[in-house]
């Protein structure tokens, strides 16, 4: 049984840089701890000579020729941007 | 008077060739018709041409029109580019009717995720239209698209077009750029297209694949042929026992399958059964460890910095964790943190490793297969259409809908589902999955089967 604690939704939460509120922590934990055990599956399977796939084609290195390409504007860089300094994105102090 | 439920985009092609319908007359048809199903989340103004109208799902993007990923914390984003595959549309004269309404972040089987409400399925408006697609997909079944671009990263298009009642292909990994599309899981992503039948399938899929520079995971397409045969004469098709039968697959979509792999049989093809143990059993487990790590690793962008929402903050972390926690819903944050843990120090090995080993094992099998087959046959979905609320409060009963499409995208294999009958009233998907690069095949195979089946695609309560 993988079922996970409050600590370690709260640490997974604090890596994924998510605020979770105490309902949602409550929540999760019951979920996360279904989902995980679901998944666990598959340590059953004898992998020891299996190596692993991290991608379904086998390309080794795509290259492009080094050239300059036009690219955005400044203006469209941040035309999403939720504050912008001159050519910054502007944010909280660290 | 256009019909928009029955006009397919080929056929849309001969009538604005031969100046029987205008341009703005075609988009019109679509345009004006009313969404009583959610299926855009934002419709666009005619830019003018005679090119045949297309739905974008909402995580593609486009230049100039809001693209949300189905998310709240997209809800302003104006892509200021187009996305690779948009820009081949606009090449060949596609006019883009609108952004069609997803899952959030593309996660999910029944478009019930989206920050945007549910989207309804044009047989049954109470019913899901399955997802993450659901939006592309009730837009080409009610009316309101000719043909619509999908994505899919483990069923979000064969899904949704089996409980919608149209086409869908998800493409071989790497024959469609993914440039300008949102990420959610980069290893499993494709974008395809949707479409009333297998021939518009094979069409836009012309037009969407080839190599693209801007996405180095893409390569050299075959090139593509419209299908025309109706024999399977020398097809080989191979029926995996264990997806078809599968614990949970209804009764009534066994027996449309049936007559379908019958049918084959009656067209020419041989037909045999075969094995596909682990893919099935391990599948799901599988993609639920590989594609939440992928997406807890792109979603990290999501910070309130460069796009999207921001929800301020005394300091940069603050405002990072409340951006995230105000502009995730729950489905996006739950595969977020099971991605985080599955690939955080102590558990790296035990989860994500040990996947990227069974993703190994579930791609050999496919390949042993396809030395002896052609096709690969299933349903698509083990059930019809769900009802609306119905698995929105079981996440992992949600995951389990996607049992029989998961093994071949883990595998990389292009998929197609075609409608082959109804149960309770309800279309039937069948899933045809052909080997690396097999496109032709599966339009071959499986428009063949679509001019025997015989399906009528328009959803009976609109007949």
């Amino acid at each position: 049984m993988t079922r996970i604690t409050r600590d370690e939704v709260l640490h997974v939460a604090r890596l994924a840089r998510l605020e979770l509120t105490d309902d949602e922590v409550a929540k999760f934990q019951e979920q996360l701890s279904d989902i995980l055990e679901a998944v666990s599956k598959v340590s059953e399977l004898d992998l020891a000579d299996v190596p692993p796939t991290a991608h379904p084609l086998e390309i080794a290195n795509a290259w492009a020729e080094d050239e300059p390409r036009p690219c955005l504007q400044l203006d469209d860089v941040f035309a999403n941007a939720p504050d912008r300094d001159d050519d910054h994105f502007r944010t909280p102090p660290a | 008077m256009i019909d928009t439920l029955r006009l397919t985009a080929e056929e849309a092609k001969r009538l604005l060739e031969a100046r029987e319908i205008s341009g703005a007359e075609l988009f019109a048809a679509y345009a004006e018709r009313d969404d009583d199903l959610n299926a855009y989340l934002h419709r666009c103004d005619d830019p003018g041409g005679d090119g045949i109208p297309l739905a974008v799902k909402d995580v593609i993007g486009t230049k100039g029109i809001p693209t949300t990923a189905g998310s709240r914390i997209l809800e302003n984003y104006v892509p200021v580019y187009d996305a690779t595959v948009i820009a081949n549309a606009k090449q060949h004269g596609l006019r883009i009717l609108g952004k069609t309404n997803t899952d959030e972040f593309a996660m999910g089987s029944s478009t019930e995720n989206s920050a945007y409400g549910p989207t309804h399925n044009p047989w049954d408006l109470s019913r899901v239209p399955g997802g993450s697609g659901g939006g592309s997909a009730a837009a080409v079944s009610g009316g309101l698209a000719p043909w619509a671009l999908g994505s899919d990263t483990g069923g979000s298009i064969k899904q949704p077009a089996a409980l919608c009642g149209h086409v869908g292909l998800r493409p071989t990994y790497g024959t469609v750029s993914r440039f300008g599309v949102v990420a959610f899981a980069s290893s499993l992503d494709q974008v395809g297209p949707v479409a009333k039948n297998v021939r518009d399938c094979a069409y836009l899929y012309s037009i969407i694949s080839g190599r693209d520079a801007n996405d180095s995971t893409t390569v050299e397409v075959p090139k593509v042929e419209l299908p025309n045969a109706d024999s399977l004469a020398g097809l080989r098709i191979g029926v995996p026992k264990e997806m078809n039968g599968a614990e949970g697959i209804e009764i009534g979509v066994t027996d449309a399958v049936n007559r379908a792999i019958s049918l084959a049989e009656s067209l020419g093809a041989s037909v045999e059964e075969c094995s596909l143990p682990r893919s099935v059993d391990y599948g799901v487990a599988c993609y639920y460890l590989v594609a939440p790590a992928e997406a807890s690793s792109n979603l990290a962008r999501y910070d309130g910095v460069r796009y999207g929402l921001r929800v301020d903050g005394d300091d940069f972390r603050e405002m990072v964790m409340r951006t995230r926690d105000a502009g995730f819903g729950d489905e996006p944050k739950r595969r977020i943190m099971i991605g985080t843990y599955a690939l955080s120090s102590g558990y790296y090995d035990a989860y994500y490793a040990t996947a990227q080993k069974v993703r190994t094992v579930i791609k050999r099998e496919h390949d042993a297969l396809f030395e002896r087959f052609d096709v690969l046959v299933s349903p698509t979905s083990p059930t019809v259409a769900f009802p609306i609320g119905a698995k929105v409060h079981d996440p992992l009963a949600m995951y389990l809908n996607d049992l029989l499409t998961i093994p071949s995208c883990m595998a990389g294999l292009p998929g197609l589902s075609i409608p082959c009958g109804l149960s309770e009233g309800l279309p039937v998907g069948l899933q045809l999955i052909g080997p690396q690069f097999g496109e032709n095949t599966l339009f071959r195979a499986a428009h063949a089967l679509e001019q025997a089946i015989d399906f009528d695609p328009v959803p009976e309560r609109l007949r």
